[in-house]
């Protein structure tokens, strides 16, 4: 009964927010940071995989990202709209309402493929040289999907702001925000199992010692590809996810800046900290909002904490420990099968 | 079959000869020791042994399987383990957790069963955990369970190491240099620590070391490595009179005293 606890307590949140933004206790705009809250902590717990948990230095999560996105939208508007490009719906508009998680997981898969560009280079490369192939396979994506027109190259695509109505018409609730509450739950659940497990730690030891784990009996390449591969479906998810909530994206919004956003979070958090990403992803996404008047000056803000966090606390606000280390009475709640030194 | 036979082995870096038409061959439960001056091969020979290499000439056959082609964790799950010179524990997880992640061959469930915790997961990881901590136990480690090794003394990540490398159930147990930064009497330990590993878990031991008290004194058979070649072979009387031997360690004569 107790493992159920962190799932509940989850469960509450959910439900509170979800009806707050049903009563109109949360207006449109708070119901826009919370969504992005959830964004963010998709993307900087599946970037910390990657460079917290295995070591490596991915800079190009926003390409997977943009993967997905355009993946699962393509997929929604091809399937549940009338839309210039594609025609009229191939299927019944209301029946978005219970594939919508599927096309999502199509966009989440298509990433993962993607995320194979960065997996096999890293059989035979690592640390700078593999985070130069990252930062390449982010433009390579953004300058694919901006060369093709059918889907509206740079102008960017849009039409599921349809998707998002016609299910609403079904039933009227606040389906993306839904959908992401219910993918950040999945997201950090995924993760911290996998990462709690000995199964999991093989991704560890790669960081640790790449040739003593793999003489040790770990198969670095496997691991090495669940790692990049569930990473970058979960950023596809993220992405999926991302595009409903304005209906439109364009190729310009998954640059290198978008990923340095997500490094950003991470290396704020802690490295091998997923409660660290959580609370990194909410707190920066709520403290840009309140620079959001500052415009531009936000690439100023942002790349200044870098700095103030590389010179006094290198390790991140959590740093390779979680909150149930920092707070042992949390474990009686969140973890109680769990136990570290 | 024998356990270990290693015909011609011929390796280069680039235009470097380091072994130079190596033979060997275990044929179960000896204790065999590897020495020779610095630079002389040593490592590579174990490198090349557990897979990391691919011998430019030559093959090796481990349990009368060739070895190329198969990649180093592929070779370890076959029964062949190893420590390292300068030791390569995963320092961010515990000793516990050391001993557990070596048995990552042998797991019997994968991401969906990490992922879903089925029963088979918990199965598993309980018998993982229950091998590990049955080695600590008779290593007499119980008490650094979940301590991380950088904080151990240097002669206890040793032994850890070695707790490790048995938690693979190996057959051939390769030891690169274990006394080495030891104490006087760490080393003691680490001799009767080896001999009582090779008669409890009927092991054959293979190990390199500089210390000739340690070879001496555990080794039965003893091959002597320099610039590549074998210059000698045999009990430790022996390898100890032969002149070759004293001559790649010592330098000729005339040298020594110019």
């Amino acid at each position: 009964m107790r493992r159920m606890i962190p799932f509940l307590l989850y469960l509450l949140v959910c439900i509170a927010t979800v009806a707050g933004a049903q009563a109109g206790v949360f207006n449109a705009y708070v119901q826009l940071i919370i969504m992005y809250v959830g964004i963010n902590i998709i993307l900087s717990t599946s970037l910390n995989l990657i460079n917290g948990y295995m070591g490596e230095f991915s800079v190009g999560h926003a390409g997977f990202m943009a993967v997905g996105a355009y993946i699962t939208s393509i997929l929604n508007v091809w399937l549940f709209t009338d839309s210039s490009v594609f025609g009229p719906s191939l299927l019944d508009p209301s029946s978005a309402l219970y594939l919508f998680p599927v096309t999502l997981l199509a966009g989440g898969f298509g990433a993962a493929l993607v995320g194979l560009l960065v997996a096999i280079p890293s059989f035979r490369t690592r640390g700078d040289y593999l985070a130069i192939i990252t930062l390449a396979v982010n433009y390579i994506v953004k300058s694919s999907i901006e060369n093709i027109q059918v889907i509206g190259g740079a102008r960017g695509f849009m039409g599921m702001r349809n998707v998002v109505n016609s299910m609403k018409e079904v039933v009227d609730v606040p389906w993306v925000l839904i959908w992401i509450l219910v993918f950040t739950g999945f997201t950090v659940w995924v993760l911290q199992r996998l990462v709690t497990s000995t199964y999991g730690k093989g991704i560890v030891a790669i960081r640790d010692d790449e040739i003593a784990s793999e003489i040790m009996s770990v198969d670095t390449r496997h691991m090495k590809v669940v790692a990049f591969m569930l990473s970058s479906g979960l950023a596809g998810v993220a992405g999926g996810l991302f595009a409903h909530i304005l209906g439109y994206i364009n190729p310009g919004t998954f640059t290198i800046m978008k990923s340095t956003e997500i490094l950003v979070m991470v290396y704020l958090g802690g490295m091998g900290s997923l409660s660290g990403s959580v609370l990194s992803a909410i707190g920066f996404t709520v403290i840009l909002e309140l620079f959001r008047p500052l415009q531009m000056a936000k690439w100023v803000v942002i790349p200044l904490l870098l700095i103030l966090l590389m010179l006094f606390r290198p390790e991140g606000i959590m740093g390779h420990r979680e909150l149930t280390d920092v707070f042992p009475w949390l474990r009686r709640f969140l973890a109680p099968q769990e136990r570290r030194s | 079959m024998s356990l270990l036979e290693i015909r011609e082995v011929t390796h280069y870096f680039g235009g470097l000869r380091a072994l130079y038409n190596l033979n060997l061959t275990l044929e179960g439960g000896e204790l065999l020791g590897l020495i020779g001056p610095n630079g002389a091969g040593k490592t590579t020979v174990f490198n090349l042994v557990s897979g990391f290499y691919t011998p430019t000439e030559g093959e090796i056959l481990f349990l009368g399987e060739g070895l190329a082609g198969l990649r180093p964790h592929q070779v370890t799950a076959r029964g062949m383990a190893r420590t390292f010179q300068n030791i390569r524990l995963w320092n961010s997880l515990t000793v516990l957790e050391n001993l557990c992640l070596s048995q990552h061959y042998q797991l019997g469930y994968g991401l969906l069963g990490a992922v879903l915790r089925t029963r088979s997961y918990h199965e598993n990881e309980r018998r993982i955990r229950k091998t590990a901590q049955q080695l600590l136990e008779i290593l007499g480690l119980s008490h650094y369970a979940d301590e991380l090794p950088k904080n151990l003394p240097y002669g206890m990540q040793r032994r850890v190491e070695i707790g490790r490398a048995l938690s693979l159930h190996p057959k051939l147990l390769l030891l690169d240099e274990p006394a080495a930064g030891m104490n006087p009497s760490e080393v003691d330990q680490l001799i009767d620590l080896v001999r009582w590993i090779r008669d409890e878990f009927n092991l054959t031991i293979w190990l390199i070391e500089h210390q000739m008290r340690v070879v001496m004194n555990l080794c039965e058979i003893i091959k002597v490595l320099d610039f590549g070649e074998t210059i000698a072979e045999g009990s430790p009387a022996e390898v100890q009179q032969n002149s070759r031997v004293v001559q790649a360690y010592l330098g000729d004569e005339e040298v020594a005293y110019a």
